[in-house]
């Protein structure tokens, strides 16, 4: 049985001039100890999924389950075992610590809020554990977010993630912020731990390049749909989905490229609101007939274990 | 250098006490402030009361001497004695008035600004109904209703003035609760309570707390207007704003009658404000300074 | 002669916990009509050059300790206040990260650019005014008549657009571009490096264009700066940098940290450690602690820039390797 699960699963919002589809009919599996990854721009709706998934948010339809079991409970709270299973790094190592805590405090904290650890010796041995964990020396344990660096920031919310000993966590756009150098350091660390502790990551990013060394699957979202449903390796060795393609190429590479042989998107992505039939990429897609916005295009199998939403491949 | 490194090792209030103490200016307006409310506190066992109120037209108008350091008023009565009595209602009650404005802002501010949603439009609603009614009316009203007395004028100012506090904390708040360490706490099953206790107030509060000191003048000063209106504290009874009031007539020829209660006044509001602004860099980690 | 040339730059910024030195003896120097890519990571002193090139470093914090700024045969630090803001106006236009920072929210766009011109080209009527302001408009991809819209009605990508086409229209020699890209999306940076390359080849004016991403300078520079540290630690063209065959260690390591779509690696390999606190710098080379070709002498002595052609690298390794 898959680890997270959820089946056409949406989630809506209301707003002034209509309904936001911000996750509209997502459906996906995470095994154990694998990584998905989630691709998409701003507004695509990949965080909020994200948090749907975690029980943030409530769902509009569908559900999320874990192991099997739903997260919800009938009368639509969430259920206890959701907090100690499942956990979330945050993309702003700026915004995620709460500035009036120390390190030890902010790692604490899950811990004693779940009631986990009583003893105050033994918290802080398992703070200074996590701290040895996510490779952050000893001597940062009485200091406070802001005498540390965005690399040590994010070691803090990844060692306060893992305080719970959780099985799934949601990584979302967990080294956007951080510069190059340090981006290496913390992927290596997220999938060192995920080897070390048998993981599994749902790990929300914008950038195809990152996902590449950390994923087993990836999901590529549109405007709240997922248009590329595929393995890692199928999805780079090919990109089905023209949107798939242009985003990876859309990336820029430090090569040096005889030709300027990059797709450049025209137009810019908009709001699902009230979203019209048809394949939401089309204004912006170069193969786009009259077939994309005439009737739905359904996710559809296209080959074993390979999923794509587009009038090509109907 | 090695200071830095001893500050490590304490607990978070030693932390708070020791970037407090740094802050020279507040260190001292402590001490000046806890000397200030001593002399009042203690005045019956050096000063007789009867000096503050009983007049003695002989002596009208001294300059300060030796006798009267501060001279005295147009009955003749000690000033020293009428600014060390009169602060027995004006420092307590303007204190009193800012504390629990600032503890009852701060309740309704934090549950309004984070649970949002009808329970803000409630609390707001309600709140808008006070602000709409200027502050003296309400007073006056309150006061009337209630009766004279220096406990219920400090009730009176609190319910004035907590509009202000809350629509203050509320609107901090309401930026604060879509932090992502607000959401990060919420992953793991942090209680409403908890979320408002540890993660947001430490960090809204800052404003407020400007506020709070900034607004002690104007809570003693409101408190004398009342008395003035002839709804608070009655004369002869001494009280700083009615000190400054009633003298103000004779301040062309004996300045020291509008000067030493208004001295008395400046000196207590700037402590106040400095004892504040040190208090917000104290609870602020990244103050350093 | 250079348009604009940076000698021995420092700058500190004066804190309460110290000082921090952001600028340690840089080097710069940009022709006209070149395009330099700066390349460093968060605190390495990029933005502190731009200010430094434009005066906006904060007042009283941040101080030009020593070196020379010269533009265009003029002493940059000699300026007066007016002379400066002629400066900045007519011959050097920045673009920001946030381009929210550049425009003012109460006043609609095409009114903005108008502005611009009132104040540094008086001399035009009103109707060549308004033409010219259509005419930036159509160039960097925007409806001429969306110009009568307030900023907040633009999406961050079209806000971006505007922002270049404000600095573009009082046709400046020299355009710094700080992090222009940073804040958008992927396939809105693709289309805003477009246009800029396009720009870049139409107008012909000089660009620094500072960033932290690789990918993005190799995309619309000729030659690139890396900085570390304050100091400008490799220099060349394009090709010299990014045909990886001769790199400062850091460059190098840059390098290897990005993603790469072909590898089958399982990891990274990331620079090890962070880079040195601005405050309390190592001695020798700046970038020794984290380096993996480290010697002893690296750790006391500070290496000069050594030149082959137009490649110059800041490291020992490289000593003896120039042309004699």
């Amino acid at each position: 049985m898959a680890l997270i699960e959820t089946n056409h699963l949406k989630k809506y919002f209301k707003t002034k001039s209509g309904l936001l589809h911000a996750v509209d009919d997502v459906t996906l599996k995470i095994e154990k100890n694998e990584t998905l990854g989630v691709v998409g721009e701003s507004g695509c709706g990949k965080s909020t999924l994200g948090r749907v998934i975690l029980g943030l948010l409530p769902a509009t339809e569908g559900d999320v389950t874990y192991d099997g079991e739903s997260i919800w409970t009938e009368k639509g709270k969430k259920k206890d075992f959701v907090y100690n299973e499942m956990q979330m790094i945050f993309q702003d190592p700026f915004s995620c610590l709460n500035p009036r805590l120390s390190i030890h405090d902010l790692i604490a904290e899950p811990m004693i809020v779940r009631k986990m650890v009583k003893d105050k010796k033994e918290m802080k041995q398992r703070v200074l554990e996590l701290m040895d964990l996510v490779g952050l020396s000893e001597r940062y344990v009485n200091a406070y977010p802001h005498e540390l660096d965005g690399g040590r920031r994010q070691r803090v919310g990844i060692a306060r993630a893992l305080a719970l000993n959780p099985k799934f966590i949601v990584c979302d756009e967990p080294v956007s912020a951080l510069d190059v150098s340090i981006q290496a350091q913390i992927l290596n660390l997220i999938m060192d731990l995920q080897d070390k502790k048998g993981l599994s990551y749902m790990f929300i990013t914008h950038n195809l390049c990152v996902v590449k060394h950390i994923s087993t699957n990836i999901m590529v979202m549109y405007m709240g749909q997922v248009v590329e449903y595929t393995s890692k390796e199928a999805l780079f060795e090919k990109q089905l989905h023209p949107y798939s393609e242009a985003l990876l190429s859309a990336i820029p590479l430090p090569e040096l490229r005889k030709s300027r042989d990059r797709i450049v998107l025209k137009g810019e992505v908009s709001n699902p609101i009230n979203p019209k039939p048809g394949c939401r990429f089309a204004p912006r897609c170069k193969y786009a007939t009259e077939k994309c916005t005439s009737q739905e295009i359904p996710l559809i199998e296209v080959e074993k274990g390979r999923k794509v939403a587009c009038a090509l491949y109907m | 250098m090695k200071k830095k490194e001893k500050a490590k090792s304490q607990s978070q209030l030693g932390l708070i006490l020791f970037r407090f103490k740094k802050n020279k200016l507040a260190y001292i307006s402590v001490y000046v402030l806890i000397l200030i409310a001593l002399a009042i506190l203690l005045a019956p066992l050096y000063m007789d009361y009867d000096k503050a109120i009983k007049q003695n037209i002989s002596e009208r108008f001294i300059s300060p001497c030796w006798e009267h350091p501060f001279g005295t008023d147009l009955y003749g009565r000690d000033l020293l004695a009428r600014v060390i009595y009169g602060g027995r209602i004006s420092l307590f009650a303007g204190l009193a008035v800012i504390l629990f404005s600032f503890i009852f802002g701060v309740i309704i501010g934090s549950i309004s600004g984070y649970f949002g949603g009808w329970v803000d439009q409630i609390l707001m609603r309600f709140i808008d109904i006070f602000m709409a009614v200027p502050t003296i009316f309400l007073a006056m009203a309150i006061v009337t209703a209630l009766g004279a007395t220096p406990v219920n004028l400090v009730i009176a100012f609190v319910i004035c003035n907590i509009p202000s506090y809350s629509r203050i904390v509320r609107s901090s708040i309401m930026t604060l609760r879509n932090m992502e360490y607000v959401e990060a706490a919420k992953c793991c099953g942090t209680s409403n309570l908890r979320i408002i206790l540890k993660h947001i107030i430490p960090n809204g509060i800052g404003p407020v707390i400007v506020t709070a000191t900034i607004s002690l003048g104007t809570a003693i000063l409101s408190i004398s207007s009342l008395g003035f209106l002839g709804l608070g504290i009655a004369p002869p009874t001494p009280e700083w704003g009615t000190l400054l009031a009633d003298n103000r007539y004779y301040i062309r020829y004996y300045p020291y009658l509008g000067i030493l209660p208004g001295v008395a006044i400046i000196l207590t509001v700037m402590c106040v404000n400095f004892i504040g602004d040190g208090l917000r860099d104290a609870l602020d980690p990244k103050m350093k300074k | 002669m250079a348009l604009l040339e940076v000698k021995d730059l420092y700058v500190n910024y004066n804190t309460d916990e110290g000082v921090v030195h952001a600028l340690n003896g840089l080097n710069f120097s940009i022709e006209k009509g070149e395009c330099i890519g700066l390349v460093g990571e968060t605190g390495a002193g990029k933005t502190t050059l731009a200010l430094s090139i434009t005066q906006l470093l904060p007042k009283h914090v941040g101080e030009i300790v020593q070196g020379s700024i010269v533009y265009d045969g003029n002493d940059v630090l000699a300026m007066n206040k007016r002379e400066i803001q002629a400066m900045r106006g007519e011959k050097v236009s920045m673009i920001f990260q946030d381009p929210m920072d550049s425009l003012n929210p109460t006043k609609t766009v095409g009114h903005q650019l108008l502005e611009v011109l009132n104040l540094h080209f008086k001399e035009l009527s009103r109707k060549e005014k308004q033409e010219k302001v259509d005419q930036m408009f159509r160039l960097v991809g925007i409806p001429a008549e969306r110009q009568n819209e307030y900023p907040f009605q633009f999406s961050g990508g079209m806000k971006q657009r505007i922002g270049i086409a404000m600095a573009l229209i009082s046709r400046p020699e020299l355009l710094i571009a700080d992090e222009p890209t940073t804040a958008l999306d992927v396939t809105i940076q693709a289309q805003i490096l477009d246009l800029m390359r396009r720009l870049r080849d139409e107008f012909h004016s000089s660009m620094i264009l500072i960033t932290h991403d690789l990918g993005i300078v190799v995309d619309v520079c000729t030659k690139v700066a890396v900085i570390y540290c304050g100091q400008v630690i490799e220099f060349g063209t394009i090709e010299d940098v990014y045909a990886r065959r001769n790199n400062h260690p850091y460059t190098e390591g840059l390098f290897k940290c990005i993603p790469d779509l072909k590898s089958d690696a399982k990891r990274l390999t990331p620079i090890k450690g962070y880079m040195a606190d601005p405050a309390n710098l190592p001695k020798g080379c700046k970038f020794s602690n984290r380096c993996d070709y480290k010697s002893t002498r690296c750790e006391c002595e500070e290496p000069e820039f050594y030149e082959t052609g137009t490649h110059g690298i800041k490291c020992f390794r490289f000593e003896g390797q120039q042309e004699k």
